[in-house]
């Protein structure tokens, strides 16, 4: 019997801390810190001519105040461009101050350091820069269509253009497969941005020891091991001399994987030059208008399909704002692209992008990743093949599902991480049956007409998806049994809410069989762990999980190696209970893993009374051995890392009923149900949550969440009173399902959970307003006053049919 | 978002207030709530040199009954008018009004009085005291005054209070006759798209408006007393919506219409 | 630059501070309590709530010096010595947060709300935290928790 806690809704580690209110995030540390504050630009795209400072010099509290001239070497080139691409031909990024033109409402122009934010912000309202105006580029197609650039040096303003064609399989290409298919359907897609928004902002926050000539940076990231490697190669010192840590972070959902921020090297900077800890607390303005959005894309959609809806080609081209810079590559168009294709057999598949410059706000993921554009695609298309067809919308959907028995399928094309788009397990016929049941599918049309008959309309909708995962490189882990009984362990990646410290705990208290009061998870800390890629793509879990998991593997090995030796027994017959080593079946011949970790570090000193046992003439060992064994280490520790040969796939489908008020046009949801497969639950508990948070972004996506740029590239809602997150009342109870396909690419069967409830929602609520209104629906999100004007032009258009296309 | 330095001042009575006020001329503000002011503050969207910080003024929390309505002291908190049964009794319409208003904690905070003079047209209460015809007493150097609401609007945050005026009290009068109010928000506790109060008597009846112009828009619909349908019909020619980011002026005038059918049907059968 | 003395968690806390400085900065960097937290400073977001006179207001719409002497109760108050009080204890086994951000403005605010009404119905607990932002958790867990701190609450009496 070992302790059962892996699977278990397992009490979370971290809360005792957080609803006290000792959690430690970046604006807690460094109260004696100077503050950073910035002149941003006010100005969508501009030249600077100049930069008057002389009202502010005089600011009591003043510190110092920076222009991109002050930047030395190495802090005065572009940031980085995280992910190249061969199609990403002509990729931009930012400086970490603008150096000449400013591209985007918000960026930063001028670092000013003082005594308090209060006095940083009074500095810069008294810095007076002046600019000569440039044509803004704002809309996708505006910018496609110019003549105005975002950079002088792209044409067109395309930064990246890429087709994958998948043939069929007797050889044909997509487009000809449409044009000869018996029905054909073509479409334009229209998605709007929205942003990750975690409730705090980024930070960071640096002390420099001018003894030790070391950096310490606290940043609010998703990824402290590069930051760190970023912060020194641009400051130009020695790795071993910086030290990134990830404190508590309120929540990242993909802007912290972004790095290196401007400020995650200017912060750091300053504070070296000042010889003073120097802290930047971003604030909602300034996260609104100088971090990162996502989701904008139009896509035009061709698709050919049988009599039973099986598609036998589909053709989408897709434009993809990605803003003024891609620090990020391609990732998101990327995504969408091999993504779209959910549960599906495609017969024959071509998507060709345009990843395009605007001077707003820069593009990099935000939860799902370019997901819920692509399954917005393909599950519109399954609706509007369903309506044409006058078939069930699951019906259709069933018809196109890769099957149990056709695992692993190869979707023959490339994936984000650069490795096939191969999914490993699922079982899609078996999660729809499930969602079927349990939001009622089949009984829907008879609610439906009961609803009728009062005057209300309800509308129900669908939306499957497919969700590559534990993306690689690598996690790995490190494990640690002190003499005491402690489990130490630690990960490079970082948390940002998800509950590692538990889940990570729970892997390791299961593999040692040792109690979880006695294991102790510190993530994001380079200090205790250098090699990391970070927290993004659903992969916390299933890297590092599996990596540690590995790592207590080889501890448990010397664990009973060691306890053999004092036992006397062979170590294929011994087992950790409760932190006790014993022979299986016999529980009275057992060793203490603690004291097994004072007998694995040969002593020549005493430290305690525990540690006398490990002492050089108290130990019994064979004259013959060295104390440490060739080839071992003292120390019950281990060390290892997970490297997979390529992503896992985890799966839902998520359904929802909604009612709209026939004469305000209001929408409101009224059940929401969702099915979900991510191998198996580590925290059944916690995976609910996930979903719970990413649903309830998905519904902000679908209803009520948008970035409001107008022509001037003016951010006209960069505050959360008119950018609508929902509160607790926008958001319908879900109700949830699981389904556990493990993966068989890794030791513990485990899928991504973390994005996966954001995915498919605007489609889900897309295809319900279709159903409620006979309204075709084909851009997101939709408000009231949207649905109205719908409502409007179909009555105009005389258009109730619309659905059903004509070829 | 820190807000700009001010020089501030804390009056312990009505009339130091009123000389602090005039003092600092329109460089002055009043502080009592601040739900509305500081947001605009810390966004550095509004900078007055001097605060005149009311909170420690006796006597301007209280709500009283008087002859044909309810007084609302300056620093009576919106929570606390809405608990009132004094003000209830007097004019029910009030406390359903007032739960319209944000979320519990910025009621908590924020005064009745301040939202009127803040004259935000989105805002429910310079609506509702443009409904019944209440009126904002203000105290200045010249004296007191009593400003009825249909002369206190006078454009978006724009009220006929003047320099070195402060308000100490709004009235809200009983009415015979049924009320109601309803608005459509695009989340819970927003400010509406549009929202319509509606007063209805035995030979009266009139709406207010929210968001449809520069001040609350009140309409006289008691020619279509009973169809209100058609009362809704002469609202929406009255009114004149503009379109922001989260609706369009005919989706506001079309919903305005809605609401004030809706609201009338309410009002008459309360 | 002004004295400005608050009874915090039943302790007076002075500092000389302008009269510009929030209250929610006077709790995190005057008198070090970080567990109050600043999400917009414009008053929708509700993690900075704090009970003035035991009422919850948001603490980055107030001016320190405007409430001077009166009476702050922030998240580091909820707890008796070391032991959760019901809210924060409901919170922890329903997984009412997960980032944690948010959380102090909805313990508070969950704190007042029972205390004045014991036994809520859920239309009375989503009410409640209405005005509440959370980015992680869909609510769901945290109208859970409200439920269960109620429960909690009535077993423990007062």
């Amino acid at each position: 019997m070992t302790t059962r806690l892996f699977g278990e809704p397992v009490r979370r580690r971290e809360d005792a801390r957080l609803v006290a209110g000792n959690g430690r995030y970046l604006d807690d540390l460094g109260a004696d810190a100077l503050a950073v504050a910035f002149v941003r630009s006010p100005h969508a795209h501009a030249r600077i001519t100049g930069i008057d400072v002389d009202d502010a010099v005089d600011v009591e509290g003043l510190v110092a105040i920076y222009t991109w001239e002050d930047l030395p070497e190495g802090v005065r080139e572009p940031l980085p461009l995280l992910i190249p691409h061969p199609a990403l031909t002509h990729g931009r990024t930012a400086y970490c101050l603008a150096k000449d033109v400013v591209r985007h409402v918000g960026e930063p122009i001028v670092m000013v350091v003082a005594a308090d934010r209060y006095i940083a912000e009074d500095v810069c309202e008294r810095i007076h820069v002046s600019y000569e105006f440039l044509k803004p580029v704002v809309g996708l197609e505006n910018a496609v269509e110019g003549p105005n650039l975002v950079h002088d040096d792209v044409p067109g303003n395309v930064g990246a253009h890429m087709v994958q064609e998948v043939a069929h399989r007797d050889g044909r290409a997509a487009r000809d497969v449409i044009a000869a298919a018996p029905h054909t359907l073509e479409f334009r897609l229209d998605i709007e941005r929205s942003a990750c928004m975690p409730m705090e902002g980024k930070g960071v926050y640096a002390r420099w020891d001018a003894d030790d000539r070391s950096l310490r940076v606290y940043s609010s990231t998703q990824t402290s091991t590069s930051v760190r490697m970023a912060i020194a190669a641009k400051l130009g010192l020695p790795l071993p001399k910086v030290e990134v840590i990830a404190p508590d972070v309120g929540g990242g959902f993909g802007v912290k994987i972004v790095h290196p921020w401007p400020e995650e090297i200017l912060v750091p900077w300053a504070a070296r030059l000042l010889n003073r800890e120097v802290k930047w607390t971003e604030d909602r303005r300034e996260h609104f208008v100088s971090s990162a959005h996502e989701r904008a894309q139009v896509q035009h959609v061709k698709v050919g399909f049988d009599d039973e809806g099986r598609v036998l080609g589909l053709d989408v081209e897709i434009l993809h704002d990605h803003g003024a810079y891609t620090p990020y590559g391609i990732i998101v168009p990327i995504i969408t692209s091999t993504q779209l294709l959910g549960p599906y057999k495609i017969g024959s598949y071509r998507v060709e992008f345009f990843s395009v410059y605007t001077n707003t706000v820069q593009v990099t993921p935000y939860r799902g990743a370019g997901r819920p554009q692509g399954v917005f695609c393909m599950e519109r298309t399954m609706d509007k093949i369903a309506q044409y067809l006058g078939k069930d919308r699951t019906d259709v959907r069933a018809a196109n599902f890769i099957q149990p028995d056709e695992f692993p399928y190869d979707q023959q094309m490339i994936f984000q991480d650069g490795r096939p788009l191969i999914y490993d397990s699922g079982d899609y016929p078996a999660s729809l049956r499930k969602l079927k049941d349990l939001i009622g599918w089949d009984d829907f049309p008879a609610m439906q007409a009961e609803a009728a008959a009062e005057g209300r309309r309800i509308g129900i909708g669908v939306g499957c998806y497919v969700e590559g995962t534990g993306v690689g490189p690598y996690e790995g882990g490190h494990v640690q049994v002190t003499s005491d009984g402690r489990v130490h362990v630690s990960t490079g990646l970082t948390s940002q809410g998800q509950g590692h410290e538990t889940v990570f705990a729970q892997i390791a208290a299961t593999e040692l069989g040792v109690p979880i009061e006695k294991v102790s998870v510190v993530t994001g800390d380079t200090r205790r762990f250098g090699y990391a890629v970070g927290t993004f793509a659903s992969r916390a879990a299933v890297m590092s999980g599996n990596a540690i998991a590995l790592a207590c593997r080889k501890v448990k090995e010397k664990a009973l190696r060691i306890a053999a030796d004092a036992l006397e027994a062979d170590p294929a017959d011994l087992e950790i209970t409760d932190g006790m080593v014993h022979v299986v079946g016999a529980p009275s011949a057992s060793i203490p893993l603690a004291t097994v970790a004072v007998l694995s570090n040969p002593l020549r000193y005493a430290f305690d009374e525990e540690a006398k046992r490990a002492t050089q003439f108290a130990t019994s060992g064979s004259m013959d051995r060295p104390p440490v064994a060739e080839g071992q280490e003292p120390g019950l520790e281990g060390k290892d890392y997970y490297s997979p040969v390529r992503s896992t796939f985890a799966s839902g489908m998520h359904a929802a009923i909604v009612e709209t008020d026939p004469d305000t046009a209001e929408i409101r949801i009224l059940r929401y149900a969702v099915v979900h497969d991510c191998g198996k639950m580590i925290n059944p508990m916690l995976v609910e949550g996930q979903i719970h948070g990413g649903v309830a972004q998905g519904v902000g996506g679908a209803l009520y969440e948008k970035m409001a740029y107008d022509e001037y590239g003016q951010l006209l809602n960069a505050s959360f009173m008119d950018f609508l997150m929902p509160y607790v009342t926008e958001i319908p109870r879900i109700e949830t399902d699981h389904l556990e396909t493990p993966s068989p690419l890794n030791p513990l069967g485990i899928k991504g959970a973390g994005e996966a409830g954001v995915i498919p929602v605007s489609a889900v609520i897309a295809g319900a307003v279709e159903d409620a209104e006979k309204i075709v629906i084909d851009r997101m999100p939709i408000s009231p006053s949207d649905l109205y004007a719908l409502r409007d032009s179909s009555r105009t258009s005389g258009a109730v049919s619309l659905l059903r296309n004509t070829q | 978002m820190k807000p700009p330095s001010f020089v501030y001042h804390a009056p312990a009575t009505v009339a130091e207030a009123v000389e602090a006020l005039a003092a600092a001329g329109a460089d002055g503000k009043v502080l009592a709530g601040g739900q509305s002011l500081i947001p605009l503050m810390n966004m550095r969207l509004a900078a007055p040199g001097q605060l005149v910080d009311i909170n420690h003024v006796a006597g301007l929390g209280e709500i009283t009954a008087e002859a044909g309505g309810v007084r609302v002291g300056a620093l009576a908190r919106h929570a606390e008018v809405e608990a009132s049964e004094t003000a209830f009794a007097a004019q029910p319409l009030v406390r359903r009004a007032l739960r319209l208003v944000a979320h519990p904690a910025v009621r908590n905070r924020g005064t009745t009085v301040g939202s009127i003079v803040h004259a935000d047209p989105a805002a429910e209460m310079p609506a509702v005291l443009a409904l019944l015809g209440g009126s904002v007493r203000a105290r200045g150097p010249e004296g007191e005054r009593d400003i009825p609401a249909a002369e206190f609007f006078t454009g978006p945050m724009e009220s006929s209070l003047r320099t070195g005026e402060l308000a100490v009290s709004a009235f809200f009068p009983s009415t015979a006759g049924g009320t109601a109010i309803v608005e459509v928000a695009r989340r819970h506790g927003d400010y509406a798209m549009a929202g319509v109060a509606a007063l209805v008597g035995p030979d009266h009846a009139r709406v207010a408006c929210l968001s449809v112009g520069a001040v609350p828009v009140v309409v006289d619909v008691t020619e279509a007393q009973g169809d209100w349908a058609r009362a809704a019909r002469l609202v929406q020619e009255r009114i004149e919506p503009e379109a922001d980011i989260h609706a369009t002026a005919d989706y506001r005038r079309h919903l305005t219409g809605v609401l004030a059918e809706r609201a009338l049907k309410e009002a008459a059968d309360a | 630059m002004h004295d400005v003395t608050l009874v915090v968690n039943g302790v007076p806390r002075h500092a000389r501070v302008p009269a510009r400085r929030l209250l929610s900065d006077f709790l995190r960097h005057d008198i070090g309590l970080t567990g109050t937290h600043v999400g917009c400073e414009h008053g929708v977001c509700g993690a900075c709530t704090v009970l003035l006179d035991g009422r919850p207001v948001r603490a980055c719409l107030t001016f320190a010096v405007s409430v001077a002497g009166h009476e702050v109760t922030t998240v580091e108050g909820l707890a008796d010595g070391d032991r959760l009080s019901p809210v924060q204890r409901a919170f922890a086994e329903c997984h009412g947060l997960q980032c944690g951000f948010c959380t102090p403005g909805f313990l508070t605010t969950v704190t007042a709300f029972l205390r004045e009404n014991p036994a809520p119905a859920d239309d009375e607990v989503v009410e409640a935290v209405a005005g509440n932002l959370c980015r992680c958790t869909g609510y769901q867990n945290i109208v859970k928790s409200v439920h269960r701190a109620a429960e909690l609450m009535a077993e423990e009496g007062p």
